[in-house]
C-alpha cells in the first residue's frame, strides 16, 4: 500500500501581515511551520506504515523553502518526498494547487505501477487560508472518494472504517475501501516528535523537485491562470464589539441565535 | 568562516527545545523539589533517542555529530540542568568512550542498550580521595584468571543509582612510582555491586548522584575498555569530550537565566514604568547575553573543532570554565533582578542559582580548568 501526506508550510505567526499592493500574505521574515493538522496527517500515516507494511510519501506545493516542511515530514517518519515548485504554480488557489498535487500524484502512482492501493491523507484545512478545500477536491481531481473532518481511522484489510463527528455531537461511522482521500482533524491523534536520528535521516534524504514541465502541466489550470479565486481584499479582523458564546444543542444554539438576529432585526 | 547553523541544526534545536518545553517546563520545579526524574520526560526522552545522541546509528544511536549533541544538550538544560545532565553525561562520558575505544563486540554488547535508554550508563572517577587528582584512584581491579575482582568505593557518580552500565576507573598495580589505571565497563546487576548514598544536593537536585560500592565484584578480563594501564590516558579523553557536552548545558541555563530575567524586567514595574526601563537593569542584561553569547560560541568551536577531527581539549576547557562562570554570574543577577520574588521557589530563577553553582564545580572545577588552560599556555608560548 502507497501512503499519500500531503503538507503545507504556513506562517508561524498568530497574526499575518498582508502586502497591501498585492494582497498576498508577507512572507518575507516571518517564521513558517508546518501546517498543525498536517502532522496529524503524517502521524497517521507512519502509524498505517508500521502496521500495514506501507510506503509513505509526503507531497507539498510551495517555493523551495517549502522543502523545509518536506524535511519534517521525513523527520517524523516519512519515507519519501517530492516538492512540487515552478514560479508558474505562484498563486495558485485550492482548485490550481489541487490540480498540480493531483499530477504528481497520478505520475507517481505510475511510476511506482499502483492502481488501486493507496491512500492520501490530508490535514483537514490549514491555519492560513482555513478553506479546507484543497483536500475534497484533490480527491475530485483523481475521481476517488473522500471523507472529510476525520477522528479516527481504521483499516482492517481492505476495509476502512472512519469515524466522524460534525456539528451534532453524534458520530457518524464509514466503511469504504481503498483507493480513499482522508482529510483529518486535531482529535484523530497526538502527533509524536521526530526521534534525534529520525532528524539525522531527514536531511540525508533526496527530495523529488517536480515543476510544471515534469508535471506536463496543462499551463491554463496552474497557478493564477488556473484559479477561479481573485483575490479583492485581504485583512486581519480587528476585533471589536462584544462577544456572546452560545452553549448547549445545535438545536438550542440555533433557535438562540435567531433570537439574536430577530432582535437585531438582522431576520 | 560560517556561523550559520545548518537546517538540521535549526531542526534539532526546535524540536528539542518544542519537546523540553511541553514535557520538562511543568514538571521541573516539582521534579526538583522532590529530587525525582519524571518516568514520562524520562520515556520520551529515550523514545526521541537522546540518550544515544553521538552514537552512530548502526549501533542504535542517533548518529548526530557533536554539535547537533551540543545543541539538544543546550536545549534541555535550558528547562532542566538536572534532565540536562542525566542524558548528556552517560550519553558523552559513557557510551561514546566505548564506540571510540571499545573493541567491535564491544560496541556491538553494550551501545544499543545504552543508546536507547534502556539501560542508563555512568561514568565513575570520583572518589573521596581522588577526582580532580585522577591518578589518586584507589577502587581495586585483581587479577583472578580471566577475570578482574573490584573493590572499592566511587562517590558523587551521575546517574549512579540508576545505572546499569558503569565506565569505571579502577588501580590495577603500581608501574614505577606511579599507579596503574585500568577502565572496566562494568553491568551493574553483577554480585557485590551496590548503591550506597545517595547524596543530597544544592542543586540539580532531580539528577541521582550516589555512592557505589564495589565488594568482589567480578568483571570479565574482555570488559577492559582500551588496554590494562590505559585508564589515565582515557579519563582524560573523556573528560575532554563531556566537557563540551557540559559547557553546552551550562549555557542552556545561562540562556534560561538571561530570557527570564528579561521578561520579569518587562513585567514589572517600580516607580510607574517597568524595571526594564532603568538602566541599572539593562547593564545587568546586557552583561548577560553578551557573556552567554561568548560562552556559546566557545562551547559550538569546542564541538565544531571535535567534528572536523581537530584538537578541541584546549577550547573545551575554556568552554566549560567561561559558560560556568558567566552563568553563575547571570544567575546571580537574575535573582537581584527578581528581588524578594527571586528568592522563592515560585520562580525558577531561584531553582537556577543553585543550579549554576554546581556547574562551577562538577565535571573539573573552575580551578582544574584552569590548570589545564595555563599549563597549556606555558607549553605553547614558552
Amino acid at each position: 500500500m502507497k501512503i499519500f501526506v500531503c503538507v503545507k508550510q504556513v506562517p508561524a505567526v498568530e497574526k499575518i501581515k498582508i502586502d497591501p499592493k498585492t494582497n498576498c500574505l508577507i512572507r518575507k521574515g516571518i517564521p513558517s511551520m508546518i501546517n498543525p493538522m498536517d502532522k496529524n496527517a503524517i502521524e497517521l500515516a507512519v502509524q498505517l506504515k508500521e502496521t500495514h507494511n506501507a510506503e509513505t510519501i509526503g507531497l507539498t506545493m510551495g517555493p523551495p523553502q517549502a522543502e523545509e516542511v518536506l524535511r519534517q515530514a521525513l523527520a517524523m517518519g516519512i519515507d519519501e518526498a517530492y516538492l512540487l515548485t515552478d514560479s508558474k504554480f505562484a498563486g495558485a488557489d485550492t482548485l490550481a494547487t489541487s490540480y498540480t498535487l493531483s499530477l504528481a500524484i497520478k505520475k507517481i502512482l505510475k511510476q511506482k505501477k499502483v492502481e488501486e492501493d493507496y491512500l492520501i491523507i490530508c490535514g483537514n484545512q490549514a491555519i492560513d487560508g482555513e478553506t479546507g478545500q484543497t483536500g475534497p477536491e484533490l480527491a475530485e481531481e483523481l475521481g476517488i472518494p473522500q471523507i472529510t473532518y476525520v477522528e479516527n481511522f481504521q483499516l482492517q484489510g481492505k476495509k476502512a472504517i472512519i469515524e466522524r463527528s460534525f456539528i451534532s455531537e453524534e458520530v457518524v461511522v464509514i466503511e469504504t475501501k481503498l483507493p480513499l482521500l482522508l482529510s483529518v482533524v486535531r482529535d484523530l491523534n497526538d502527533p509524536k516528535y521526530p526521534t534525534m536520528a529520525g532528524i539525522v535521516n531527514a536531511y540525508h534524504k533526496e527530495i523529488t523537485h517536480w515543476n510544471a514541465t515534469d508535471l506536463s502541466a496543462d499551463k491554463k489550470k496552474i497557478g493564477l491562470p488556473g484559479s477561479r479565486i481573485i483575490v479583492w481584499n485581504l485583512f486581519s479582523p480587528e476585533r471589536k464589539g462584544e462577544l456572546t458564546l452560545l452553549e448547549g444543542t445545535p438545536e438550542k444554539i440555533s433557535k438562540e441565535l435567531c433570537d439574536y438576529l430577530q432582535k437585531d432585526k438582522v431576520l | 568562516m560560517d556561523f550559520q547553523l545548518s537546517d538540521m541544526h535549526k531542526m534539532v534545536r526546535r524540536t528539542t527545545r518544542e519537546f523540553a518545553e511541553e514535557y520538562i517546563a511543568p514538571v521541573a520545579a516539582e521534579s526538583d523539589q522532590k529530587s525525582r526524574l519524571d518516568p514520562e520526560v524520562m520515556e520520551e526522552m529515550k523514545r526521541m533517542k537522546f540518550f544515544g545522541a553521538s552514537i552512530p546509528q548502526e549501533y542504535g544511536g542517533a548518529g548526530l555529530d557533536t554539535l547537533g549533541f551540543v545543541i539538544a544538550t543546550e536545549e534541555i538544560g535550558r528547562i532542566d540542568a538536572s534532565w540536562s545532565i542525566t542524558f548528556a553525561v552517560p550519553a558523552s562520558v559513557c557510551s561514546y568512550p566505548i564506540y571510540l575505544f571499545g573493541t567491535e563486540e564491544q560496541k556491538r554488547k553494550f551501545l544499543p542498550a545504552l543508546s536507547s535508554g534502556e539501560k542508563l550508563g555512568a561514568f565513575v572517577l570520583t572518589e573521596a580521595n581522588a577526582g580532580s587528582d585522577a591518578q589518586s584512584v584507589q577502587l581495586s581491579a585483581t587479577k583472578d584468571g580471566d577475570e578482574y575482582i573490584l573493590n572499592g568505593s566511587k562517590i558523587f557518580a551521575t546517574n549512579g543509582g540508576i545505572a546499569k552500565t558503569l565506565l569505571a576507573v579502577t588501580t590495577t598495580g603500581t608501574v614505577g612510582r606511579r599507579k596503574e589505571l585500568t577502565m572496566f565497563i562494568v553491568d551493574t546487576d553483577t554480585p557485590g555491586y551496590s548503591v550506597g548514598v545517595r547524596e543530597k544536593k544544592l542543586g540539580v537536585r532531580a539528577s541521582n548522584t550516589s555512592e557505589l560500592v564495589f565488594q568482589d565484584v567480578r568483571v570479565p578480563e574482555e570488559n577492559i575498555l582500551g588496554k590494562r594501564g590505559d585508564g589515565f590516558k582515557l579519563t582524560l579523553a573523556i573528560l575532554d569530550y563531556g566537557r563540551i557536552l557540559m559547557a553546552a548545558q551550562i549555557v542552556g541555563l545561562g540562556q534560561a537565566c538571561l530570557e527570564k530575567s528579561v521578561k520579569y524586567a518587562n513585567e514589572r514595574v517600580q516607580f510607574g514604568r517597568p524595571i526594564g526601563s532603568f538602566q541599572g537593569i539593562q547593564y545587568k542584561i546586557a552583561d548577560m547575553a553578551t557573556e552567554i553569547e561568548a560562552s556559546r560560541l566557545l562551547t559550538y568551536k569546542a564541538a565544531h573543532l571535535c567534528d572536523i577531527g581537530q584538537d578541541y581539549g584546549l577550547i573545551g576547557s575554556m568552554a566549560k570554565l567561561y559558560a560556568s562562570e558567566a552563568t553563575m554570574r547571570a544567575a546571580h543577577q537574575a535573582v537581584q533582578i527578581h528581588g524578594a520574588y527571586g528568592l522563592t521557589k515560585s520562580y525558577d530563577v531561584e531553582r537556577y542559582f543553585r543550579d549554576a553553582k554546581m556547574a562551577e564545580i562538577y565535571e573539573g572545577t573552575s580551578e582544574i580548568q584552569r590548570m589545564v588552560i595555563g599549563s597549556s599556555m606555558l607549553r605553547k608560548y614558552q
